[in-house]
C-alpha cells in the first residue's frame, strides 16, 4: 500500500508543477506590460517603475517564477490591485461560503443519486427504471445556470417560499441559512447527481448477477440484506472514487451557481476580479482551485486502491 | 465513404465484416452504422434536433421574423403574442429572432472549438503513441496538467489572457477538449501498432506517417466520431456557461447564455425571457446527448448485436 501511495504522490508532482507554471505565466502572457497592469492603466511612469522594482518584474522570468513560488509557499499571494487588501485575506473571507455550498451540493448529490441509481438497477426494465433513465437524460441536458433560473422562477418568484439569492450565516441562524442554501445547493447538485446515478446503476447492475450475490440469495437472505450488504458494498468502489472526483467538478460548477444566486464565494470574487483585471486574485484562486482539484484526484485514486486490494497489489508488484 | 477505405477499416475485424455483409446486402459498414443510428429513435431525435438547429443557424436571416438587434420601443418585455411569437426582451427585441440567431454563436463556437481540439489532439496523440518514450511522457504529462483544470477554470484563465469574446472562448474550449482526443488516439495507436498487419506494413518498409495515415487513423474513426459528438455537447454547454458569466459573445450580439444572464433581472415581470433561450439550449444538448448514445450503440461492434 505504501509503495502505491508513494507512486501516486510522485505522479502528482509534475502535474502541480506544470499547473503553477501555467498560472504564473498567466500574468506574463497578457498583452501589455505586467508592471502597468499591476499599477493600473492611469499610473504615472514613476509609479510603474516602482511597481516593476518592487515586484521584481525586471528580473528574468525563471527567477521571478522561483521567487513567486516561494511567496506562495509562505501563503503570500500578493495584494489585490483593486481593493489593496492582501489576496490571502480576501480569499480567506470568501472561501467558507464556497466550501459551505460545495459540501451541501455534494451531500445532496449523494442523497439524490444513490437511491435513484440503486432503484433503477434492482428494478431494471420496469417503469421505475425507464422513468429514472429518462429523467437523468433530461437532467443532464439542463445547464445548471438555466436550472437555477427555473428554480428561482418557481420557488422564489411564483411560490415565494425561498429567497432568490444571497447568503445568511450558518452559525447565527441555521434555519434561515438553510433557506438561502437550498436552491443553490440543489442547482449545483442536480447535474452531478444525474451522472452519479447513471454510474451507480451501471455499477450495481454489474454486481447484481455475481456469484457471491447468488450465493447470498440462495442461503435465503432477504432482498434488502442482499442489496445493501452484498451488492452495494462492492458496487461502492467506483462510486466513492467518482464522488471524490465530483468535488473538483463541484468547484467548477460553483463558479456559475454563485453568480446566479449572488452567493458571496470564491466564484463571484474571481469573476469580478477578471472584470476588474485584478490578476493577483485570478492567479491565486485559480491556483487554489487547481490545487484542490489535484488533491481530490489523488484522494480518489488512493481511495480506489484502499477499497479494492487488487489494485493496490497490482501496483505493488509492478 | 470511398470503397477503397473499407478493407483497411475492417482489416482487424474480418468476422464482423462478414456478418454485416451477410445481413445487410452490399452496403458499406459506414452506411450500415448511419442506418442503425437513424433507426434508433434516440438517434433519429438527435439527428433531427441537430439538423434543425444547424438549419436555423445557417438560414437565420431568412427565417427570423425580425432583426435580432432591432429594438422596438414601447414593447419591452411583452409576453408571447401574435406579433412577437415568444415575446420580447428588456430592450424590446424579438426573442424568437434572438434565439434563432443565438444558435449561430453556440454552434459556431462548438464547431471551432471541437475542430481545433480534435485536430491538435489527434496529431499529438498519434505522435505520443507512436514514438513513445520521452515524447509520450512529455505530451501526456502536459495533458494531465490540462485535465487538472476544470473546463470553466480553464476558460476563465484563457479569457483573462486573451480578453473576453467568442473566439477566446472557442480557444479555451479547444484547449479543454484536446487532452481527451489525444488520449483516445494514443490508446488506439498503442493497440493498433502491435497488430500483425501494421507489423507487416512496417516490414515492407512503410514510413511512420504512412502507417498512421493509412492504418491507425482509419481504425480510430469510429471512437473519434463518438468523441466528437460528445465534445460538441460539452463545448456548447461550456460556451453558454462562459457566455452566461459574461466572458463570451458580447451584447448586443445574441447568444443563449447571454440572454439567460440578461433575463435574471426581469424574472418577476417576464418569466418567458428566462425560459425560452434555455429551452433551445437544453433541446440542443439533449439532441447531442441522444446522438452520442445512438452513435455509440451503432458504432461499437460489441453492442451492435445486442
Amino acid at each position: 500500500m505504501l509503495a502505491f501511495v508513494i507512486r501516486r504522490l510522485v505522479q502528482a508532482v509534475p502535474v502541480i508543477f506544470l499547473a503553477t507554471i501555467g498560472v504564473f505565466l498567466l500574468l506574463h502572457l497578457l498583452p501589455g506590460d505586467p508592471a502597468i497592469l499591476m499599477a493600473g492603466a492611469d499610473a504615472s511612469p514613476q509609479l510603474v517603475e516602482t511597481v516593476r522594482k518592487d515586484m521584481g518584474l525586471d528580473e528574468p522570468l525563471p527567477y521571478q517564477y522561483v521567487v513567486w513560488l516561494g511567496h506562495i509557499a509562505h501563503g503570500d499571494f500578493g495584494r489585490s490591485v483593486f481593493s489593496k487588501l492582501p489576496v490571502a485575506q480576501l480569499i480567506g473571507q470568501r472561501a467558507p461560503a464556497t466550501i459551505e455550498l460545495a459540501v451541501a451540493g455534494e451531500i445532496l448529490t449523494i442523497l439524490i443519486a444513490l437511491p435513484l441509481g440503486v432503484l433503477a438497477a434492482v428494478r431494471q426494465r420496469t417503469p421505475a427504471d425507464y422513468i429514472i433513465s429518462a429523467g437523468t437524460s433530461l437532467g443532464l441536458a439542463v445547464p445548471n445556470f438555466w436550472l437555477g433560473i427555473l428554480l428561482i422562477l418557481l420557488f422564489a418568484v411564483t411560490l415565494g417560499w425561498l429567497p432568490p439569492g444571497q447568503r445568511g450565516d450558518l452559525m447565527k441562524d441555521p434555519v434561515a441559512e438553510l433557506k438561502f442554501l437550498i436552491l443553490p445547493a440543489f442547482t449545483l447538485a442536480l447535474p452531478q447527481a444525474m451522472n452519479l446515478s447513471r454510474l451507480t446503476k451501471a455499477s450495481v447492475l454489474e454486481m447484481l448477477y455475481e456469484d457471491h450475490v447468488r450465493t447470498a440469495r440462495a442461503k435465503g437472505l432477504a432482498n434488502t440484506a442482499v442489496v445493501t450488504g452484498h451488492v452495494l458494498r462492492n458496487a461502492l468502489v467506483p462510486i466513492v472514487t467518482v464522488i471524490c472526483l465530483d468535488i473538483g467538478r463541484l468547484l467548477g460548477g460553483a463558479l456559475v451557481v454563485e453568480t446566479i444566486f449572488a452567493w458571496p464565494g470564491l466564484g463571484t470574487l474571481t469573476l469580478s476580479a477578471v472584470g476588474n483585471r485584478d490578476y493577483q486574485i485570478v492567479q491565486a484562486s485559480l491556483l487554489l482551485l487547481v490545487g484542490v482539484f489535484v488533491v481530490v484526484n489523488l484522494i480518489a485514486d488512493l481511495s480506489y486502491g484502499f477499497l479494492d486490494p487488487r489494485i493496490r497489489f497490482a501496483a505493488g508488484r509492478r | 465513404m470511398a470503397t477503397t477505405s473499407v478493407p483497411q477499416v475492417l482489416s482487424p475485424g474480418g468476422v464482423l465484416a462478414g456478418r454485416l455483409r451477410a445481413s445487410g446486402g452490399a452496403r458499406g459498414p459506414w452506411m450500415q452504422a448511419a442506418h442503425r443510428t437513424l433507426r434508433n429513435p434516440m438517434g433519429a431525435f438527435g439527428v433531427t434536433v441537430v439538423m434543425l438547429l444547424a438549419f436555423a443557424a445557417i438560414f437565420a436571416p431568412l427565417i427570423s421574423p425580425f432583426n435580432p438587434i432591432e429594438q422596438h420601443p414601447g414593447s419591452e418585455l411583452v409576453p408571447p403574442n401574435g406579433i412577437y411569437l415568444l415575446g420580447t426582451d428588456n430592450l424590446g427585441r424579438d426573442l424568437l429572432s434572438r434565439i434563432i440567431f443565438g444558435s449561430r454563436s453556440s454552434l459556431l463556437i462548438g464547431v471551432v472549438a471541437v475542430g481545433l481540439g480534435a485536430g491538435f489532439g489527434i496529431l499529438t496523440g498519434l505522435a505520443a503513441g507512436y514514438f513513445g518514450g520521452a515524447v509520450d511522457s512529455v505530451i501526456m504529462r502536459i495533458y494531465d496538467a490540462l485535465l487538472s483544470f476544470p473546463a470553466i477554470l480553464l476558460g476563465i484563465g484563457v479569457v483573462s489572457v486573451l480578453g473576453s469574446g467568442p473566439l477566446s472562448v472557442a480557444y479555451a474550449l479547444a484547449v479543454a477538449t484536446v487532452p481527451n482526443f489525444a488520449r483516445l488516439m494514443r490508446s488506439r495507436v498503442l493497440t493498433e501498432r502491435e497488430r500483425e498487419y501494421v507489423v507487416a506494413a512496417k516490414c515492407i518498409g512503410a514510413q511512420p506517417g504512412r502507417i498512421m495515415k493509412n492504418h491507425v487513423l482509419p481504425n480510430a474513426i469510429a471512437p473519434l466520431i463518438i468523441q466528437i459528438s460528445l465534445s460538441m455537447g460539452f463545448a456548447i454547454l461550456a460556451e453558454s456557461a462562459l457566455t452566461f458569466l459574461g466572458l463570451g459573445t458580447k451584447p448586443p450580439d445574441p447568444s443563449w447564455g447571454g440572454m439567460l444572464n440578461e433575463s435574471r433581472a426581469y424574472l418577476r415581470t417576464s418569466p418567458s425571457f428566462g425560459i425560452f433561450p434555455g429551452v433551445a439550449l437544453a433541446l440542443l444538448l439533449l439532441g447531442l446527448n441522444f446522438l452520442t448514445d445512438a452513435l455509440r450503440d451503432a458504432l461499437d461492434p460489441r453492442r451492435t448485436n445486442v
